[in-house]
């Protein structure tokens, strides 16, 4: 055991290694840092200053050396755009980003679970239908358009929720919070919903397709045949038997439901980590790219890692790994 | 990590607390579509920087409502000979951190503007001599006249040297700073606000200056800057009453935000000139099926482009009537004599004919640069005039590009790598002067800054000597007679096609009173705000 | 990538249906195809599917103008709204956008790009997960843990950020030289490499099952090529799943894609998919001009819901259980 534990995270640590060879080698040629920093009329002279200021000009090598031996040690440099230690600003950022990321998964995991029991066990019924067609929508609509639809509808046609940022938020040490104003709670709303509906859908779908598969074995059976109550079977039995992929499905998408928080951020101009990173992507702010893939690179691997000792624990047939779109 | 990471956030601890205060009613909240990104002033020279900073710093001359220069941290100012002016201060001014403000102050920020690291540099010419004859007057000794000294002076704000020495920033913060220093994530300077707390991309809220020396036009408790990119979440924003101030308004919401009933778009002509450039200077195009040989060496065929493109329809169609069709490069309000010059006519026959006599009856293939997140409708605008020289027969491929792209490709450090482009330009001393030097200037000279936005390569000499000309001439009339003369050596050479000059669009609340100025700087000190 | 609508090209009662003998016919056997006549919805479903390829693939028959050649569009003919409105005018069935263009035909060619972008797309991420699943499975050992810790290091990044880097490194390296057609080009790369690892986890896993099996100990034994085996005897008992991810694939490919031209990543404005159309359209919803965007939204939807019902169906009728 010890020994696999091991072997995992030394295989998690060559993955960092060659993300951050990917991360590096290609916002190194994404565009020029340079025009970023310097105004339009800005002499040419100074411009190559600037360039060798910032090691532009070393060789590649040297640049991602330089690069990865700070990385390693949590320093990624400072920010073009704002001048700051990235550290620092993606810290600033990382509490948005883990609460609408929560949030939405908390909001998936609720719904999802009572919408797929309820459409398992009721097969055939109208509510079953509704939550088949808006399992579909969710996997159908792309992020972008249910954000922009979201926004007219209830920040510009009903003015009931704010269209962009967390509201107010409340300081707990280095972590921010919009839980605990009423503002901040309405922000959340809107981006946790656009986040939350694909994996809703998806634990929906899980826990149905799950529900369906225990109801049929034969304990299940067994348990019908000693005279159990239809309650007790569904839930005491059937239910518990399903959460445990579900949970382990929820832990594995985390990862990706902060990196797909590109988007809703992007679309509610949301403070968090993927909106510093489009903003980073636009401006050809490299040191904010490469220190953003590597934290969620760096969060991936670490759910990944978890889960995958826990393998050796839980049911192997999870390892097929579903994966989300856009 | 962590104890890395606790350090920071306890030094911004503080600083965010006073950020949550509850919002009053004379709290204005604003949002642009791009960041403060230092609080440096001397870091970074551009429109919306400078903005923001004018509401903490000051220089010594500022400019009016109406880009007039007006008396600022200087009452008055003469040039008793041409290469000497002398600035007399206003007294009783005061830093906000309560340092009075004096010669002392002026003598220093001009030897920071100067230093390596400024983006600023050329705001005071580096042979100037700045010297400070008292408390309050100061003389600025130049090796030849310069009439336009102070024309960018309304943004060369005036830092306080005792504070700038006490806090380790006597030394300008480069762009490319590899450490954030004092001065860019802190400000003391002479204006109507305090930074109360700047957390870069996500807000910045700025308190009135209870101390200004001047009477606040105002009536502003507090500003709320919040950087918002996407333009339907900004316009939602402000349709939903979150913000009071936006800028810019997509010119396509501009009807819906004035038919809604909380806000309005104040709208105004920009002095930036968009125009198209084309290479004139390789011998054969980059990007072009034509080898051997470069069509737009020829003006007939800089001639046929510029009549097959129908500004208006790019008025009214593209610009949905914002924009001001330009025969100059210059914006009509920065140069008197613009009235005595016309565009030629849209006339696609007669630019069919013109390519016909060039040479190329079929026309040719060209590839267009064109930036699509800088200027307004920039992409858009640029795909119209694809379509505009289809119908002559040139076939145009687009490659429209974020700004940062863009410029890596088509600017002196890219190479000049371009053909045919598409790019806006405001002269930054609000004078012809910098677009004769800047964009019409040979750039035959590696070691002269002429020319260096000259992307294309026009190069015409006795445009060159009027330039020249131009620079040392301190009668007005004479001197617009000379950039007359340039221009119409430009115009005759079809050496750019300038389009037009967009429009300013401000969403502004009706609760807000505000007035525009022309150089698209949203300065909120002249904002009232009704409860 | 014709999976999708292949349930609807097999004819039941033609013998060659019947008496096919590859791995497809028999994968839809006349069980499965019973299970399609009997969901009213999935009939509706391939409809559509098969009507949106039939319009992307009679495209520039149907189409009123080529809205990728700028020669063809009249700014004078801009922004002007559906047929059925006030200020409708034909022949602009859905109305037209800011340049002109008519927004029926955009979508036409809109719908092309984005189906040959997810079938192509699909097709690549097929191939190379199959490939390296089926490596990864029969081989084994060293190779099969260096394939999988690809797939690791690949699952790290979700297909929107592994897209944009492709895009990114494909900018650098062709520069310049990246016009319209290119971009689809990478577009389909960057899809095909986002998308390759779920195929290799399921043959590799059924690779691991088979390859235990007497049968291909027996095809071992009288000295069958190793690849031979696994295309012949190995990869037809994935052929289920592999449909299943297929169908949903390209679902999401399709979405990626819209999602990239969304971000400004993919295709070109003088060359609009259905992602740039609706970044296009976006910008004018709260003008009022909404049929910009609500077009090409439907349309992406429409084709994104039937190919995922497609999915879903295929993948209940290949799972016994359920049946």
């Amino acid at each position: 055991m010890l020994a696999f534990t091991l072997r995992r995270a030394i295989q998690a640590i060559g993955v960092m290694i060659a993300v951050g060879v990917i991360a590096f080698s290609m916002f190194r040629f994404a565009g020029d840092p340079v025009n970023q920093i310097v105004s339009l009329d800005t002499p040419a002279a100074e411009r190559e200053a600037v360039r060798k200021s910032l090691g532009l000009d070393d060789p590649v090598p040297v640049q991602f050396a330089r690069y990865f031996g700070n990385a390693a040690q949590f320093k990624f440099g400072v920010s073009y755009q704002f001048r700051q230690p990235v550290s620092n600003l993606l810290m600033e950022r990382m509490p948005a980003t883990l609460e609408l990321a929560a949030c939405a998964t908390v909001l998936a995991m609720v719904f999802g679970i009572l919408m797929g029991v309820y459409s398992a066990l009721r097969r055939d019924t109208i509510l079953t239908k509704f939550f088949q067609a808006v399992s579909l929508i969710g996997i159908s609509l792309p992020t972008f358009l249910i954000g922009i639809l979201l926004i007219y509808l209830f920040s510009v046609t009903l003015g009931w929720l704010p269209s962009f940022g967390r509201g107010d938020v409340v300081r707990i040490g280095w972590w921010t919070t919009g839980l605990l104003t009423l503002s901040g709670l309405k922000a959340l709303i809107m981006p946790s919903i656009t986040l939350g509906l694909f994996q809703m859908t998806l634990i929906m779908r899980l826990v149905r397709a799950e529900m369906l598969e225990v109801l049929r074995t034969d304990y299940i059976r067994f348990a019908r045949a000693r005279g159990l109550t239809t309650r007790a079977i569904h839930f005491g039995h059937a239910l518990k038997n399903t959460l445990v992929p579900v949970i382990t499905v929820a832990g594995l998408q985390f990862g990706s439901v902060i990196a797909f928080a590109i988007i809703t951020e992007t679309v509610f101009q949301w403070p968090g980590m993927g909106l510093l990173f489009v903003q980073a992507v636009q401006n050809v702010d490299i040191p904010i790219m490469a220190a953003y893939l590597l934290m969620v690179s760096l969060i991936f691997v670490t759910i990944n890692l978890v889960v995958d000792i826990l393998y050796t624990v839980v049911d192997p047939r999870l390892r097929s790994t579903i994966r989300r779109p856009a | 990590m962590s104890a890395r990471q606790t350090l920071l956030a306890a030094a911004t601890a503080s600083i965010l607390a006073l950020a949550m205060a509850p919002a009053s009613a004379q709290s204005l909240r604003y949002a642009n579509q791009g960041d403060l990104k230092s609080l440096d002033p001397y870091t970074l020279n551009e429109t919306t920087t400078h903005a923001h900073l004018g509401h903490v710093y000051e220089g010594l001359i500022a400019r009016d409502k109406d880009l007039k220069i007006v008396p600022a941290l200087a009452e008055s100012w003469e040039t008793p000979e041409p290469t000497r002016w002398r600035f007399h201060l206003r007294k009783g001014v005061k830093f906000q951190n309560g340092d009075p403000f004096t010669a002392d102050d002026v003598v220093f920020s001009a030897e920071r503007v100067r230093k390596k690291g400024s983006n600023l540099q050329t705001r005071i010419p580096a042979d100037a001599k700045v010297v400070k004859v008292d408390d309050y007057t100061v003389d600025f000794i130049l090796t030849s006249p310069n009439p336009i000294l102070n024309s960018q002076w309304d943004t060369w704000y005036i830092m306080d040297k005792k504070w700038a020495e006490a806090n380790n920033a006597v030394e300008p913060t480069p762009a490319a700073a590899t450490a954030p220093s004092f001065a860019s994530l802190n400000a003391n300077g002479t204006g109507p606000f305090t930074v109360e707390s700047h957390q870069p991309g996500v807000k910045t809220v700025y308190k009135a200056n209870p101390n200004w020396w001047r009477k606040p036009e105002h009536n502003l408790k507090e500003i709320v800057f919040t950087p918002i990119g996407s333009d339907a979440t900004r316009v939602a924003a402000l349709l939903s009453g979150e913000v009071d101030v936006v800028e810019p308004v997509p010119i396509q919401d501009i009807t819906r935000v004035d038919s809604s009933p909380s806000a309005q778009v104040l709208k105004g002509p920009e002095i930036r000139t968009i125009f198209l450039g084309m290479d004139q200077v390789r011998d054969e195009l980059l990007y072009s099926n034509v080898k051997g040989k470069n069509p737009f060496k020829d003006v007939k065929v800089r001639e046929a482009f510029f009549k097959a493109i129908d500004v208006e329809l790019i008025k009214t169609r593209v610009m949905r009537g914002l924009s001001t069709p330009s025969a100059l490069m210059i914006a009509p309000q920065l140069f008197k004599l613009s009235g005595d010059f016309t565009r030629p006519k849209f006339d696609p026959d007669g630019a069919k004919k013109l390519l016909t006599e060039a040479g190329y009856p079929d026309g040719f293939e060209v590839t267009m640069d064109c930036p699509n997140d800088r200027y307004v409708n920039d992409a858009a605008i640029c795909q119209a005039v694809v379509g505009m020289l289809a119908r002559i027969g040139v076939k145009v491929t687009l490659l429209a590009q974020p700004k940062a792209q863009y410029f890596a490709k088509v600017l002196k450090p890219g190479g000049y790598q371009t053909s045919f482009y598409l790019l806006g330009w405001t002269p930054g001393t609000l004078d012809s002067h910098n677009v004769l030097f800047d964009i019409m200037g040979c750039r035959d000279d590696p070691k002269s800054a002429r020319g260096e936005a000259n992307l294309g390569g026009y190069c015409n000499k006795k445009l060159d000597e009027l330039t020249d000309k131009v620079l040392q001439e301190s009668d007005t009339t004479k001197r617009d007679l000379l950039i007359k003369q340039a221009f119409e050596i430009a115009a005759k050479d079809f050496a750019y096609i300038p389009l037009h000059q967009q429009a300013l669009a401000w969403g502004v609340s009706k609760k807000v009173k505000l007035s525009q100025r022309a150089d698209n700087q949203v300065l909120l000190y002249w904002a009232t705000k009704q409860d | 990538m014709s999976d999708a609508v292949v349930p609807h090209r097999v004819e039941p009662n033609t013998p060659t249906a019947r008496a096919g003998t590859n791995w497809l016919r028999r994968a839809l056997d006349s069980d499965i195809f019973y299970s399609f006549r009997r969901s009213r919805m999935t009939m509706v479903a391939a409809a559509i599917t098969v009507l949106f390829f039939l319009l992307a693939i009679f495209a520039s028959q149907l189409a009123v103008q080529n809205p990728f050649d700028p020669a063809q569009l009249q700014l004078m003919n801009s922004r002007i709204s559906p047929i059925w409105t006030a200020e409708g005018q034909t022949p602009f069935l859905l109305g037209t956008d800011e340049q002109g263009r008519d927004v029926f035909s955009a979508i036409l060619y809109g719908l092309r790009i984005s189906l040959v972008v997810g079938v192509l797309g699909v097709i690549l991420a097929g191939t190379l997960g199959i490939t390296l699943g089926l490596i990864a499975g029969y081989v084994g050992g060293a190779v099969d843990g260096l394939i999988m810790r690809i797939a690791d290091v690949q699952l790290t990044f979700p297909a929107i950020l592994i897209a944009l880097l492709v895009n990114g490194v494909a900018k650098s390296v062709l520069g310049n030289r990246l016009d319209a057609m290119s971009t689809l080009g990478v577009l389909v790369i960057a899809i095909g490499l986002s998308f390759w690892v779920q195929y290799a986890r399921t043959v590799r896993g059924s690779v691991m099952v088979e390859k235990n099996k007497d049968y291909v100990a027996a095809a071992q034994l009288i000295g069958l090529p190793a690849p031979k085996i696994m295309l012949r005897h190995v990869l037809p008992n994935a052929m289920g799943p592999i449909l299943v991810i297929a169908t949903i694939n390209l679902a999401l490919a399709i979405i990626t894609e819209a999602t990239l031209s969304f971000l400004g990543a993919g295709m070109p404005d003088t060359m609009p998919s259905l992602g740039t159309l609706i970044r296009i359209g976006n910008n004018y919803l709260f003008a009022g001009e909404w049929w910009i965007v609500a077009f090409p939204g439907l349309a992406l939807a429409g084709l994104i819901l039937s190919i995922n019902l497609l999915g879903d169906w295929l993948r209940d009728a290949l799972n016994p259980k359920l049946r």
